[in-house]
Protein backbone atom coordinates (compact mmCIF):
# COMPACT_ATOMS: atom_id res chain seq x y z
CA UNK A 1 0.00 0.00 0.00
CA UNK A 2 2.37 2.53 1.01
CA UNK A 3 4.95 2.01 -1.79
CA UNK A 4 1.93 2.50 -4.72
CA UNK A 5 0.36 5.48 -2.98
CA UNK A 6 1.97 8.99 -4.42
CA UNK A 7 4.02 9.33 -1.50
CA UNK A 8 5.23 6.00 -1.41
CA UNK A 9 6.86 6.23 -5.29
CA UNK A 10 8.25 9.51 -4.33
CA UNK A 11 10.26 7.63 -1.22
CA UNK A 12 11.27 4.87 -3.57
CA UNK A 13 12.51 7.06 -6.59
CA UNK A 14 14.52 9.30 -3.64
CA UNK A 15 15.96 6.48 -2.40
CA UNK A 16 16.92 4.95 -5.63
CA UNK A 17 18.33 8.26 -6.87
CA UNK A 18 20.32 8.71 -3.52
CA UNK A 19 22.07 5.36 -4.26
CA UNK A 20 22.40 6.04 -7.94
CA UNK A 21 24.36 9.34 -6.63
CA UNK A 22 26.81 7.40 -4.33
CA UNK A 23 27.73 5.10 -7.42
CA UNK A 24 28.39 8.28 -9.48
CA UNK A 25 31.28 8.53 -6.82
CA UNK A 26 32.79 5.04 -7.31
CA UNK A 27 32.55 5.47 -11.53
CA UNK A 28 33.80 9.21 -11.66
CA UNK A 29 36.95 7.84 -9.36
CA UNK A 30 37.64 4.99 -11.56
CA UNK A 31 37.30 6.21 -14.56
CA UNK A 32 40.07 9.61 -13.56
CA UNK A 33 42.16 6.93 -13.89
CA UNK A 34 42.32 6.64 -17.16
CA UNK A 35 44.09 10.34 -17.24
CA UNK A 36 47.18 8.73 -15.47
CA UNK A 37 49.75 9.54 -17.71
CA UNK A 38 50.82 5.48 -17.65
CA UNK A 39 49.16 3.72 -20.96
CA UNK A 40 46.14 3.05 -18.99
CA UNK A 41 48.24 0.59 -16.55
CA UNK A 42 46.23 1.90 -12.86
CA UNK A 43 42.94 2.09 -15.26
CA UNK A 44 43.01 -1.61 -16.52
CA UNK A 45 43.90 -2.72 -12.87
CA UNK A 46 41.25 -0.97 -11.67
CA UNK A 47 38.66 -2.25 -14.43
CA UNK A 48 40.38 -5.64 -13.33
CA UNK A 49 39.55 -5.59 -9.57
CA UNK A 50 35.95 -4.52 -10.49
CA UNK A 51 35.53 -7.20 -12.73
CA UNK A 52 36.67 -9.61 -10.62
CA UNK A 53 35.49 -8.51 -7.27
CA UNK A 54 32.51 -10.84 -5.25
CA UNK A 55 31.41 -7.38 -3.57
CA UNK A 56 31.64 -5.20 -6.27
CA UNK A 57 29.95 -8.36 -8.99
CA UNK A 58 27.09 -8.40 -6.45
CA UNK A 59 26.99 -4.50 -6.42
CA UNK A 60 26.28 -4.56 -10.21
CA UNK A 61 23.31 -6.45 -9.59
CA UNK A 62 22.03 -3.96 -6.98
CA UNK A 63 22.93 -1.33 -9.12
CA UNK A 64 21.10 -2.29 -12.07
CA UNK A 65 18.44 -2.76 -10.11
CA UNK A 66 18.83 0.55 -8.70
CA UNK A 67 18.43 1.80 -11.93
CA UNK A 68 15.15 -0.31 -13.19
CA UNK A 69 13.56 0.95 -9.95
CA UNK A 70 14.18 4.64 -10.25
CA UNK A 71 13.10 4.21 -14.24
CA UNK A 72 9.73 2.36 -13.74
CA UNK A 73 9.08 4.28 -10.60
CA UNK A 74 10.26 7.72 -12.82
CA UNK A 75 7.53 6.54 -15.82
CA UNK A 76 4.91 5.76 -13.60
CA UNK A 77 4.99 9.13 -11.59
CA UNK A 78 5.33 11.01 -14.84
CA UNK A 79 2.53 9.36 -16.37
CA UNK A 80 -0.05 9.89 -13.05
CA UNK A 81 1.11 13.50 -12.77
CA UNK A 82 0.81 14.48 -16.60
CA UNK A 83 -2.58 12.88 -16.24
CA UNK A 84 -3.31 14.57 -13.64
CA UNK A 85 -3.59 18.26 -15.65
CA UNK A 86 -5.36 16.77 -19.33
CA UNK A 87 -6.09 20.56 -20.36
CA UNK A 88 -3.12 22.25 -20.29
CA UNK A 89 -3.17 26.06 -19.96
CA UNK A 90 -2.88 28.96 -22.72
CA UNK A 91 -0.39 30.63 -20.79
CA UNK A 92 2.03 28.82 -18.75
CA UNK A 93 4.51 30.84 -16.49
CA UNK A 94 6.03 27.95 -14.76
CA UNK A 95 9.42 29.83 -14.99
CA UNK A 96 8.06 32.50 -12.43
CA UNK A 97 7.67 30.59 -9.82
CA UNK A 98 10.10 27.47 -10.04
CA UNK A 99 13.38 26.22 -11.75
CA UNK A 100 13.95 24.69 -15.40
CA UNK A 101 15.44 21.77 -14.09
CA UNK A 102 12.96 21.22 -11.63
CA UNK A 103 10.23 21.16 -14.33
CA UNK A 104 12.11 18.70 -16.40
CA UNK A 105 13.21 16.05 -14.36
CA UNK A 106 11.49 13.45 -16.69
CA UNK A 107 13.14 15.10 -20.27
CA UNK A 108 16.14 14.65 -18.17
CA UNK A 109 15.92 11.84 -17.10
CA UNK A 110 15.30 10.22 -20.39
CA UNK A 111 18.24 12.09 -22.12
CA UNK A 112 20.28 9.96 -19.27
CA UNK A 113 18.47 7.36 -20.45
CA UNK A 114 19.24 7.21 -23.96
CA UNK A 115 22.60 7.42 -23.09
CA UNK A 116 22.61 5.25 -20.64
CA UNK A 117 21.72 1.94 -23.26
CA UNK A 118 24.87 3.20 -25.74
CA UNK A 119 27.19 3.64 -23.21
CA UNK A 120 26.40 0.13 -21.97
CA UNK A 121 26.94 -0.95 -25.36
CA UNK A 122 29.88 0.47 -26.00
CA UNK A 123 31.78 0.02 -23.08
CA UNK A 124 29.92 -2.21 -20.31
CA UNK A 125 28.89 -5.26 -22.92
CA UNK A 126 32.30 -4.46 -25.00
CA UNK A 127 34.21 -5.71 -22.04
CA UNK A 128 31.98 -8.09 -20.74
CA UNK A 129 30.28 -10.18 -24.00
CA UNK A 130 33.03 -8.34 -26.75
CA UNK A 131 35.14 -10.51 -29.13
CA UNK A 132 38.21 -10.51 -27.01
CA UNK A 133 39.24 -7.93 -29.52
CA UNK A 134 40.05 -5.30 -26.92
CA UNK A 135 43.78 -7.42 -25.64
CA UNK A 136 45.86 -7.22 -22.60
CA UNK A 137 47.86 -4.21 -21.88
CA UNK A 138 51.45 -4.88 -20.19
CA UNK A 139 50.34 -6.20 -16.52
CA UNK A 140 48.21 -8.61 -18.78
CA UNK A 141 44.33 -6.56 -17.87
CA UNK A 142 42.37 -6.51 -20.56
CA UNK A 143 42.70 -2.95 -22.05
CA UNK A 144 39.77 -1.21 -21.81
CA UNK A 145 41.42 2.05 -21.98
CA UNK A 146 42.10 0.95 -25.77
CA UNK A 147 38.54 1.51 -25.79
CA UNK A 148 38.34 4.72 -24.23
CA UNK A 149 41.05 6.48 -25.95
CA UNK A 150 39.80 5.23 -29.77
CA UNK A 151 35.81 6.34 -28.68
CA UNK A 152 36.62 9.98 -27.29
CA UNK A 153 38.78 10.68 -30.96
CA UNK A 154 35.53 10.39 -32.54
CA UNK A 155 33.67 13.53 -32.57
CA UNK A 156 29.62 12.36 -32.34
CA UNK A 157 30.30 10.09 -29.39
CA UNK A 158 32.14 12.86 -27.21
CA UNK A 159 29.56 15.10 -28.65
CA UNK A 160 26.69 12.60 -27.27
CA UNK A 161 28.56 12.05 -23.77
CA UNK A 162 29.28 15.52 -22.84
CA UNK A 163 25.58 16.70 -23.67
CA UNK A 164 24.73 13.61 -21.65
CA UNK A 165 26.31 14.62 -18.54
CA UNK A 166 24.78 18.42 -18.63
CA UNK A 167 21.86 16.44 -18.52
CA UNK A 168 23.03 14.47 -15.67
CA UNK A 169 24.14 17.71 -14.42
CA UNK A 170 20.77 19.77 -14.00
CA UNK A 171 19.17 16.17 -12.95
CA UNK A 172 21.08 16.30 -10.17
CA UNK A 173 21.02 20.14 -9.65
CA UNK A 174 17.73 19.81 -8.36
CA UNK A 175 17.30 16.05 -7.58
CA UNK A 176 20.09 15.68 -4.87
CA UNK A 177 18.17 17.95 -2.43
CA UNK A 178 15.17 17.04 -3.67
CA UNK A 179 15.47 13.25 -2.88
CA UNK A 180 15.95 14.56 0.94
CA UNK A 181 12.49 16.18 0.88
CA UNK A 182 10.84 13.85 -0.40
CA UNK A 183 12.15 11.27 2.37
CA UNK A 184 10.91 14.02 4.63
CA UNK A 185 14.85 15.20 5.73
CA UNK A 186 13.90 18.88 6.21
CA UNK A 187 15.38 21.09 8.75
CA UNK A 188 16.48 24.58 9.06
CA UNK A 189 19.83 23.88 9.85
CA UNK A 190 20.77 21.07 8.16
CA UNK A 191 18.66 21.74 4.80
CA UNK A 192 20.92 24.20 3.77
CA UNK A 193 24.20 22.76 4.10
CA UNK A 194 22.10 19.73 2.04
CA UNK A 195 21.66 22.39 -0.79
CA UNK A 196 24.90 23.68 -0.86
CA UNK A 197 26.42 19.99 -0.82
CA UNK A 198 24.44 18.79 -3.51
CA UNK A 199 25.51 22.14 -5.64
CA UNK A 200 28.53 21.12 -4.98
CA UNK A 201 28.75 17.67 -5.68
CA UNK A 202 26.79 18.29 -8.98
CA UNK A 203 29.32 20.56 -9.90
CA UNK A 204 32.34 18.10 -8.86
CA UNK A 205 30.79 14.78 -10.51
CA UNK A 206 29.69 16.76 -14.00
CA UNK A 207 32.48 18.84 -14.70
CA UNK A 208 34.95 15.07 -13.81
CA UNK A 209 32.31 13.14 -16.18
CA UNK A 210 33.23 16.02 -18.65
CA UNK A 211 36.83 16.48 -18.60
CA UNK A 212 37.46 12.98 -19.02
CA UNK A 213 35.94 12.94 -22.72
CA UNK A 214 37.08 16.02 -23.80
CA UNK A 215 40.63 15.51 -22.47
CA UNK A 216 40.99 12.60 -24.85
CA UNK A 217 39.42 14.34 -27.99
CA UNK A 218 41.36 17.19 -27.35
CA UNK A 219 44.99 15.60 -27.40
CA UNK A 220 43.74 13.30 -30.19
CA UNK A 221 43.14 16.29 -32.88
CA UNK B 1 -6.75 51.96 -18.68
CA UNK B 2 -7.42 50.14 -21.14
CA UNK B 3 -7.75 46.43 -21.54
CA UNK B 4 -7.84 43.53 -23.85
CA UNK B 5 -9.61 39.95 -21.77
CA UNK B 6 -9.02 36.80 -23.32
CA UNK B 7 -11.16 35.09 -21.12
CA UNK B 8 -11.95 31.16 -21.25
CA UNK B 9 -15.51 30.85 -21.30
CA UNK B 10 -16.96 27.33 -20.91
CA UNK B 11 -20.70 26.21 -21.05
CA UNK B 12 -20.35 23.42 -18.50
CA UNK B 13 -18.18 20.41 -17.34
CA UNK B 14 -18.75 18.71 -20.57
CA UNK B 15 -18.71 21.40 -22.99
CA UNK B 16 -15.64 22.29 -24.44
CA UNK B 17 -14.28 25.64 -24.16
CA UNK B 18 -12.52 28.20 -25.81
CA UNK B 19 -11.35 32.02 -25.12
CA UNK B 20 -13.24 34.67 -25.86
CA UNK B 21 -11.69 38.26 -26.58
CA UNK B 22 -13.25 41.10 -25.24
CA UNK B 23 -11.91 44.97 -25.18
CA UNK B 24 -12.59 46.94 -21.87
CA UNK B 25 -11.83 50.48 -21.49
CA UNK B 26 -11.59 53.43 -19.05
CA UNK B 27 -10.92 50.46 -16.27
CA UNK B 28 -10.59 52.21 -12.53
CA UNK B 29 -7.12 51.61 -12.05
CA UNK B 30 -7.56 51.35 -7.96
CA UNK B 31 -10.47 48.71 -8.78
CA UNK B 32 -9.81 45.34 -7.62
CA UNK B 33 -9.32 42.28 -10.17
CA UNK B 34 -12.70 40.86 -9.59
CA UNK B 35 -14.13 44.63 -9.35
CA UNK B 36 -12.75 45.04 -13.24
CA UNK B 37 -14.60 41.31 -13.91
CA UNK B 38 -18.06 43.00 -12.20
CA UNK B 39 -17.30 45.98 -14.76
CA UNK B 40 -17.16 43.63 -17.95
CA UNK B 41 -20.06 41.48 -16.88
CA UNK B 42 -22.16 44.46 -16.54
CA UNK B 43 -21.30 45.38 -20.03
CA UNK B 44 -22.00 41.87 -21.29
CA UNK B 45 -25.26 42.36 -19.41
CA UNK B 46 -26.13 45.59 -21.22
CA UNK B 47 -25.45 43.77 -24.77
CA UNK B 48 -27.10 40.75 -23.87
CA UNK B 49 -24.63 38.07 -23.69
CA UNK B 50 -23.95 35.91 -21.09
CA UNK B 51 -21.45 36.68 -17.92
CA UNK B 52 -18.54 35.56 -17.38
CA UNK B 53 -19.21 33.13 -14.41
CA UNK B 54 -16.37 33.42 -11.16
CA UNK B 55 -16.12 32.41 -7.96
CA UNK B 56 -15.98 35.09 -5.48
CA UNK B 57 -17.49 35.23 -1.64
CA UNK B 58 -15.59 37.66 0.99
CA UNK B 59 -13.36 39.53 -1.60
CA UNK B 60 -11.23 40.38 1.58
CA UNK B 61 -8.62 37.42 0.39
CA UNK B 62 -9.98 35.14 3.26
CA UNK B 63 -12.36 32.88 1.55
CA UNK B 64 -10.01 31.46 -1.03
CA UNK B 65 -12.62 31.08 -3.69
CA UNK B 66 -11.61 34.02 -5.91
CA UNK B 67 -9.91 31.33 -8.37
CA UNK B 68 -8.47 32.54 -11.52
CA UNK B 69 -5.09 31.80 -13.59
CA UNK B 70 -4.06 35.32 -14.51
CA UNK B 71 -1.31 35.49 -17.48
CA UNK B 72 -0.38 31.79 -16.24
CA UNK B 73 -0.31 32.52 -12.66
CA UNK B 74 -2.49 31.50 -10.43
CA UNK B 75 -4.42 34.34 -8.37
CA UNK B 76 -1.80 36.65 -10.89
CA UNK B 77 1.68 38.19 -10.37
CA UNK B 78 1.73 39.40 -6.90
CA UNK B 79 3.19 37.19 -4.20
CA UNK B 80 1.15 36.01 -1.11
CA UNK B 81 -2.29 37.79 -2.78
CA UNK B 82 -5.62 36.46 -3.81
CA UNK B 83 -7.41 37.43 -6.87
CA UNK B 84 -9.67 40.09 -4.98
CA UNK B 85 -6.91 41.39 -3.51
CA UNK B 86 -5.24 41.57 -6.71
CA UNK B 87 -5.86 45.46 -7.31
CA UNK B 88 -5.46 46.97 -11.55
CA UNK B 89 -2.67 49.34 -10.91
CA UNK B 90 -0.30 46.55 -11.29
CA UNK B 91 -0.96 46.05 -15.03
CA UNK B 92 -0.14 48.42 -17.46
CA UNK B 93 -2.56 50.49 -19.94
CA UNK B 94 -2.66 48.53 -23.26
CA UNK B 95 -2.60 45.23 -21.63
CA UNK B 96 -3.77 41.51 -22.75
CA UNK B 97 -4.56 40.03 -20.38
CA UNK B 98 -5.58 35.80 -20.34
CA UNK B 99 -7.59 34.83 -17.78
CA UNK B 100 -8.48 30.69 -17.23
CA UNK B 101 -9.76 28.73 -14.86
CA UNK B 102 -7.70 26.11 -12.37
CA UNK B 103 -6.58 23.55 -14.66
CA UNK B 104 -6.76 19.67 -12.63
CA UNK B 105 -9.00 17.02 -13.57
CA UNK B 106 -9.41 16.68 -9.43
CA UNK B 107 -11.00 20.41 -9.68
CA UNK B 108 -13.23 19.63 -13.23
CA UNK B 109 -14.84 23.28 -14.30
CA UNK B 110 -18.30 24.15 -14.22
CA UNK B 111 -18.78 26.88 -15.52
CA UNK B 112 -16.32 29.63 -17.22
CA UNK B 113 -13.55 30.30 -14.65
CA UNK B 114 -15.57 28.13 -11.90
CA UNK B 115 -14.42 24.91 -10.63
CA UNK B 116 -15.68 22.04 -8.33
CA UNK B 117 -12.64 22.13 -5.46
CA UNK B 118 -15.15 19.28 -3.65
CA UNK B 119 -12.19 16.90 -4.10
CA UNK B 120 -10.82 19.15 -1.21
CA UNK B 121 -13.64 19.11 0.69
CA UNK B 122 -13.63 14.88 0.47
CA UNK B 123 -9.72 15.26 1.82
CA UNK B 124 -10.41 16.88 4.69
CA UNK B 125 -13.53 14.66 5.28
CA UNK B 126 -11.09 11.60 5.01
CA UNK B 127 -8.98 13.07 8.46
CA UNK B 128 -8.74 17.02 8.54
CA UNK B 129 -10.73 17.13 11.62
CA UNK B 130 -10.35 16.31 15.51
CA UNK B 131 -13.01 14.47 16.60
CA UNK B 132 -14.59 16.04 19.82
CA UNK B 133 -16.06 14.21 22.23
CA UNK B 134 -19.25 15.95 24.11
CA UNK B 135 -19.35 17.09 27.16
CA UNK B 136 -17.87 20.93 28.18
CA UNK B 137 -15.78 22.96 26.45
CA UNK B 138 -12.61 22.74 27.91
CA UNK B 139 -10.66 25.84 29.68
CA UNK B 140 -8.22 27.20 26.31
CA UNK B 141 -5.34 26.28 28.60
CA UNK B 142 -5.62 23.39 29.98
CA UNK B 143 -3.30 21.64 27.62
CA UNK B 144 0.02 23.14 27.54
CA UNK B 145 0.83 23.90 23.92
CA UNK B 146 4.80 25.18 22.91
CA UNK B 147 4.83 28.37 21.83
CA UNK B 148 7.03 27.09 18.91
CA UNK B 149 4.45 24.57 17.87
CA UNK B 150 1.51 26.89 17.72
CA UNK B 151 3.70 29.34 15.96
CA UNK B 152 3.93 26.50 13.54
CA UNK B 153 0.70 24.67 13.38
CA UNK B 154 -1.04 28.33 13.22
CA UNK B 155 1.08 29.29 10.11
CA UNK B 156 -0.12 26.03 8.69
CA UNK B 157 -3.80 26.37 9.61
CA UNK B 158 -3.79 30.09 7.43
CA UNK B 159 -4.43 27.71 4.60
CA UNK B 160 -8.00 29.08 3.00
CA UNK B 161 -8.14 26.05 0.27
CA UNK B 162 -8.09 27.84 -2.24
CA UNK B 163 -6.43 25.46 -4.67
CA UNK B 164 -3.90 27.86 -6.17
CA UNK B 165 -1.02 25.47 -5.38
CA UNK B 166 -2.55 22.98 -7.19
CA UNK B 167 -3.26 25.40 -10.06
CA UNK B 168 0.33 25.96 -10.23
CA UNK B 169 2.06 23.00 -9.91
CA UNK B 170 2.70 21.28 -13.20
CA UNK B 171 1.59 18.02 -11.47
CA UNK B 172 -1.41 19.48 -9.92
CA UNK B 173 -0.39 17.61 -6.96
CA UNK B 174 -2.79 18.66 -3.72
CA UNK B 175 0.36 18.44 -1.44
CA UNK B 176 0.68 21.88 -0.02
CA UNK B 177 -2.78 21.95 0.47
CA UNK B 178 -2.57 18.20 2.17
CA UNK B 179 0.44 19.03 4.44
CA UNK B 180 -0.77 22.26 5.56
CA UNK B 181 -3.95 20.53 7.33
CA UNK B 182 -1.79 17.63 8.11
CA UNK B 183 0.76 19.62 9.98
CA UNK B 184 -2.19 21.92 11.54
CA UNK B 185 -3.22 19.25 13.44
CA UNK B 186 0.11 16.77 13.42
CA UNK B 187 1.65 19.62 15.60
CA UNK B 188 -1.22 20.12 18.09
CA UNK B 189 -1.72 17.26 21.39
CA UNK B 190 -5.27 17.87 20.71
CA UNK B 191 -4.48 16.03 17.17
CA UNK B 192 -2.60 13.80 18.52
CA UNK B 193 -4.54 11.16 19.24
CA UNK B 194 -5.68 10.69 15.40
CA UNK B 195 -2.58 11.98 14.01
CA UNK B 196 -1.56 8.67 12.09
CA UNK B 197 -4.59 7.41 10.92
CA UNK B 198 -5.89 10.82 9.60
CA UNK B 199 -2.40 11.34 7.66
CA UNK B 200 -3.36 7.75 5.72
CA UNK B 201 -6.89 8.56 5.10
CA UNK B 202 -6.04 12.09 3.72
CA UNK B 203 -2.94 11.16 1.62
CA UNK B 204 -5.44 7.96 0.32
CA UNK B 205 -7.91 10.33 -0.85
CA UNK B 206 -5.86 12.55 -2.34
CA UNK B 207 -4.45 10.19 -4.66
CA UNK B 208 -8.12 8.83 -4.73
CA UNK B 209 -9.12 12.17 -6.31
CA UNK B 210 -6.47 11.95 -9.25
CA UNK B 211 -3.54 15.03 -8.13
CA UNK B 212 -0.34 14.64 -8.88
CA UNK B 213 2.26 13.94 -6.51
CA UNK B 214 5.11 16.17 -4.97
CA UNK B 215 8.66 16.72 -7.68
CA UNK B 216 9.61 19.81 -5.21
CA UNK B 217 9.58 21.97 -7.46
CA UNK B 218 8.24 24.56 -5.06
CA UNK B 219 5.45 26.44 -7.07
CA UNK B 220 2.83 25.70 -4.84
CA UNK B 221 5.11 27.93 -1.87
CA UNK B 222 5.92 30.56 -4.57
CA UNK B 223 1.84 31.13 -5.93
CA UNK B 224 0.08 30.47 -1.99
CA UNK B 225 -1.77 33.59 -1.48
CA UNK B 226 -1.32 32.73 2.35
CA UNK B 227 2.16 31.67 2.36
CA UNK B 228 2.31 28.10 3.45
CA UNK B 229 5.80 26.80 3.44
CA UNK B 230 7.23 23.74 1.74
CA UNK B 231 8.14 22.29 5.45
CA UNK B 232 5.11 21.41 5.51
CA UNK B 233 5.77 19.17 2.61
CA UNK B 234 8.50 17.71 4.04
CA UNK B 235 6.58 17.04 7.40
CA UNK B 236 3.49 15.22 5.58
CA UNK B 237 6.26 13.40 3.65
CA UNK B 238 7.82 12.31 7.69
CA UNK B 239 3.85 11.87 9.22
CA UNK B 240 3.29 9.44 6.14
CA UNK B 241 6.73 7.56 6.64
CA UNK B 242 6.15 7.21 9.89
CA UNK B 243 2.31 6.35 10.32
CA UNK B 244 2.95 3.53 7.31
CA UNK B 245 5.19 1.85 9.02
CA UNK B 246 3.74 1.98 12.82
CA UNK B 247 0.52 0.73 10.73
CA UNK B 248 -0.39 -2.54 12.06
CA UNK B 249 -1.02 -5.05 9.53
CA UNK B 250 -5.17 -5.30 8.33
C1 LIG C 1 22.80 8.17 -12.65
C2 LIG C 1 21.61 8.38 -12.98
C3 LIG C 1 20.53 9.03 -12.12
C4 LIG C 1 20.61 9.62 -10.89
C5 LIG C 1 21.83 9.79 -10.00
C6 LIG C 1 19.28 10.09 -10.56
C7 LIG C 1 18.95 10.75 -9.41
C8 LIG C 1 17.71 11.26 -9.12
C9 LIG C 1 17.34 11.91 -7.90
C10 LIG C 1 18.24 12.09 -6.69
C11 LIG C 1 16.05 12.30 -8.01
C12 LIG C 1 15.22 13.06 -6.98
C13 LIG C 1 14.22 12.16 -6.33
C14 LIG C 1 13.21 12.93 -5.54
O1 LIG C 1 12.80 14.03 -5.92
O2 LIG C 1 12.77 12.43 -4.51
C15 LIG C 1 15.59 11.92 -9.31
C16 LIG C 1 14.33 12.18 -9.80
C17 LIG C 1 13.89 11.77 -11.03
N1 LIG C 1 14.56 10.94 -11.90
FE1 LIG C 1 16.48 10.36 -11.75
N2 LIG C 1 18.42 9.79 -11.58
C18 LIG C 1 19.15 9.12 -12.56
C19 LIG C 1 18.67 8.61 -13.74
C20 LIG C 1 17.36 8.73 -14.19
C21 LIG C 1 16.85 8.15 -15.39
C22 LIG C 1 17.63 7.27 -16.35
C23 LIG C 1 15.54 8.54 -15.47
C24 LIG C 1 14.46 8.28 -16.48
C25 LIG C 1 14.50 7.57 -17.53
C26 LIG C 1 15.24 9.37 -14.33
C27 LIG C 1 14.05 9.98 -14.10
C28 LIG C 1 13.75 10.76 -13.01
C29 LIG C 1 12.54 11.52 -12.84
C30 LIG C 1 11.38 11.62 -13.83
C31 LIG C 1 12.62 12.16 -11.61
C32 LIG C 1 11.61 13.11 -11.02
C33 LIG C 1 10.53 12.41 -10.30
C34 LIG C 1 9.56 13.41 -9.78
O3 LIG C 1 8.64 13.79 -10.50
O4 LIG C 1 9.71 13.85 -8.64
N3 LIG C 1 16.38 9.46 -13.55
N4 LIG C 1 16.62 11.27 -9.97
S1 LIG D 1 -1.71 25.76 0.63
FE1 LIG D 1 -1.91 27.91 -0.05
S2 LIG D 1 -2.38 27.71 -2.24
FE2 LIG D 1 -2.78 25.70 -1.34
S3 LIG D 1 -4.95 25.71 -0.79
FE3 LIG D 1 -3.84 26.40 1.05
S4 LIG D 1 -3.82 28.65 0.87
FE4 LIG D 1 -4.36 27.88 -1.16
S1 LIG E 1 -13.05 36.32 -2.69
FE1 LIG E 1 -12.52 35.45 -0.75
S2 LIG E 1 -10.37 35.25 -0.93
FE2 LIG E 1 -10.86 36.27 -2.77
Amino acid sequence: MMFTSSLGRKYVMALTGLFLISFLVVHLSGNLLSLIPDGGLTFNAFTHFMETNLVIKVMEYVLFAGFIIHILQSVVVTLINQRARPSKYAVNAGSASSTWASRNMGILGTIIFIFLVIHLRDFFFELKFGDDELGLDASGNVNLYKEVVETFAMLPYTALYIVAMFGLGFHLWHGFASSFRSLGLMHSKYTPAIVFIGKLYTIIVTAGFIIIPLYWYLVQL
Amino acid sequence: MNLTLKVWRQKNSSAKGTFETYQLDNVDVHASFLEMFDVLNEKLINEGKEPVAFDHDCREGICGTCSMVINGRAHGPLQNTTTCQLHMRHFKDGDTIVVEPWRSKAFPVLKDLVVDRGAFDRIIAAGGFVSVNTGQAPDANTIPVKKEKAELAFDAAACIGCGACVAACKNSSAMLFVSAKVSHLALLPQGNAERYSRVLNMVAQMDKEGFGSCTNTNACEAECPKGISVTNIARLNREYLAASLAAQKK
